[in-house]
Formats: structure tokens, C-alpha cells, sequence
């Protein structure tokens, strides 16, 4: 399995992000794709790292959807292929209209920076599998603009739909119903505020965002490795 | 050739932090009469055509696509002839 970790002008967890798959998946390869890249094909699923792409002009993310690489990111969501954005990353995906609603700055208009406890609202998606449902995690965050904001109305699809993966038990941010992660309607899009790179060893302070790439990795085996590997082909 | 001067703020129905923020400083300063401050963004930039029609869809286009984002924004600009 091939992971993409894009990097933007301004990213600036791509290498948490990168060493989180080397350290939790030593079967994957990873590699990290410029933001000027024209072809994601080769990999089987696009991480997009936090940050400050662009230095946060206009609006966190506005600036970042619009690079080459986006389009491609849209056709690896569009094929239905495992798609992360974290902070940054996340603000990014919303911007790019690959997940309903916008990131405001935080209610306090503090930058917070510190570990939060998640519950995990679903766990029937590919990148939760390994998690219990309703199970509590602890995953770092560190963020001025976390406050999620979506209408009434794409709140109960969110909500009918599964698609609110990850809340926070003590809401941090503001955001409209503790969320602090949303998948697409399919399911293989995930963006989220809190860092599970960050979060992925016990001297870290936290392991619970191992299972998370677990998770992923579970999902691409199950559906691509297995028949791969009978036929004998690009495993 | 137009000046756009375009104006940016959170939609009335998204809660506003830094207003609010700003309100209270202002109430505690002795404005109580200050009530909703909004605060937003201000952007100037010259449109390089000459037909105001033409110059007025390109400018929405641009809110619309990078300038503000509808989900949370609303815009609203000026032109002027240069």
C-alpha cells in the first residue's frame, strides 16, 4: 500500500505525518508529493498534512484547494480511495468542497494547543475500524481555527448519515456539536482537527492515533492487498 | 479600468468571536450604544476592463470562487471608474 503525504507551501506536519506511517505501518510505503504534482495514480491513499499552507491568507486552506495537486486529490476521493486531511489538512478539504461546512477561529480566538479527549461516534468507516464505538481516545490538537460550523440542516444529514466521526467530550473550539471530525457521504474522506500523527507512540503522551492508520491499512488489505497479492500483482 | 472595493463578513447567522470580543471592549470603554459588531474584510484591486457589466460578474466570480467562502461569508463590493 502506497501513501501520498502532500505537502503545500506552509505544511508543516508533513513529516509527523510521513514517520506516523513508517513507525505504524512498517508494510506501506510512503512518499512525500508536492503540491505541484499532476498525477496521484500510483498511490492508494492521500494524507494532507497540517500546517500553515500559504501562511493562512485570506482563509486557512483558500489558497492550498486551488494548487495542481488538488484535482488529483479530488479523483483518489472520487475513486473512492482513503482520503486524511488533518487541521490544515482538514480546513483544506472544506475549503475544497470535499466536506460540507467551514472552519471559523476558535470561540476563545486563542490558539490551543493541548491534548483533548475524543469520543468515537463511528466506528464503522475505514478509518476507525479498530476503535470501539462510543470508545474515548486521547489525540492532540493545536489550532486557532478548529471551530467547526456547518447550517442545521447539514448537521442532521451529518448526524443521519454517520458522517460525524470523532467528537470532543470538552469542546475546546466552539464547534457546532463538539465536532472535531466529519467523513463525506462515502465515507472514505475524513477530515479532522485533532493530530493523530502526533499521537501515535506512549512517549508521545498518546497511541490512540495508531489505530486510526490501522485502520486504514486494515481497510486496503481486506478490499486491494489480498487480491493483489493472489494474482500476483502490484501488492 | 475599476477599483473593486469588496467587503467580506461572517453571515449574520454565523456567531461572530471577534466581534463579540471587540463589543465587550467597546461596552467597557463606555460605548454601550455599540450593538452586532461585525468584523470582516476589506479588499481593494483594480479590474483591467473597461465595460462595468463585464467588470461586475467578474469581481462576483471572484467572491464566489477564492474571495469569501458562501458557507460561512457573505461580500458585497463597490466599483469605481478610474
Amino acid at each position: 500500500m502506497k501513501f501520498a503525504v502532500i505537502v503545500f507551501p506552509g505544511s508543516n506536519c508533513d513529516v509527523d505525518m510521513y514517520k506516523a506511517i513508517e513507525d505504524c505501518l512498517p508494510e506501506a510505503q510512503v512518499d512525500y508529493v508536492w503540491h505541484a504534482e499532476k498525477d496521484l495514480s500510483e498511490y492508494d491513499a492521500v494524507l494532507l498534512p497540517g500546517g500553515f499552507s500559504y501562511g493562512d491568507y485570506l482563509r486557512p486552506g483558500a489558497i492550498a484547494r486551488f494548487s495542481t495537486v488538488m484535482e488529483e486529490v479530488k479523483k483518489a476521493a472520487d475513486a473512492g480511495k482513503p482520503v486524511l486531511g488533518v487541521c490544515n489538512g482538514f480546513q483544506v478539504l472544506l475549503e475544497a468542497g470535499l466536506l460540507p461546512g467551514a472552519m471559523r477561529r476558535n470561540q476563545s480566538l486563542k490558539f490551543v494547543c493541548e491534548h483533548t479527549e475524543l469520543s468515537v461516534e463511528n466506528n464503522e468507516t475505514i478509518f476507525t475500524s479498530q476503535y470501539e464505538r462510543g470508545e474515548r481516545i486521547v489525540i492532540p490538537i493545536a489550532h486557532g481555527d478548529g471551530n467547526y460550523y456547518c447550517d442545521q440542516e447539514t448537521l442532521e444529514e451529518l448526524k443521519a448519515n454517520g458522517q460525524v466521526v470523532f467528537r470532543y467530550t470538552q469542546n475546546p473550539n466552539g464547534s457546532v456539536y463538539d465536532i472535531a471530525g466529519i467523513t463525506n457521504k462515502a465515507g472514505n474522506v475524513l477530515g479532522m482537527m485533532p493530530h493523530p500523527e502526533r499521537a501515535v507512540h506512549e512517549w508521545l503522551g498518546t497511541e490512540d492515533g495508531k489505530r486510526l492508520f490501522q485502520s486504514i491499512f486494515t481497510y486496503w488489505r481486506e478490499n486491494h492487498g489480498a487480491a493483489s497479492y493472489a494474482s500476483g500483482t502490484d501488492a | 479600468m475599476y477599483k473593486a472595493l469588496i467587503y467580506v463578513t461572517l453571515k449574520e447567522s454565523v456567531l461572530d468571536p471577534q466581534g463579540n470580543a471587540v463589543k465587550g471592549s467597546l461596552h467597557s470603554l463606555g460605548f454601550g450604544e455599540a450593538k452586532d459588531v461585525r468584523i470582516g474584510k476589506y479588499m481593494e484591486l483594480l479590474i483591467d476592463l473597461d465595460d462595468q457589466q463585464q467588470a461586475e460578474t467578474r469581481v462576483k466570480e471572484m467572491c464566489e470562487k477564492l474571495l469569501a467562502n458562501t458557507v460561512i461569508e457573505d461580500y458585497r463590493f463597490e466599483l469605481i471608474a478610474q
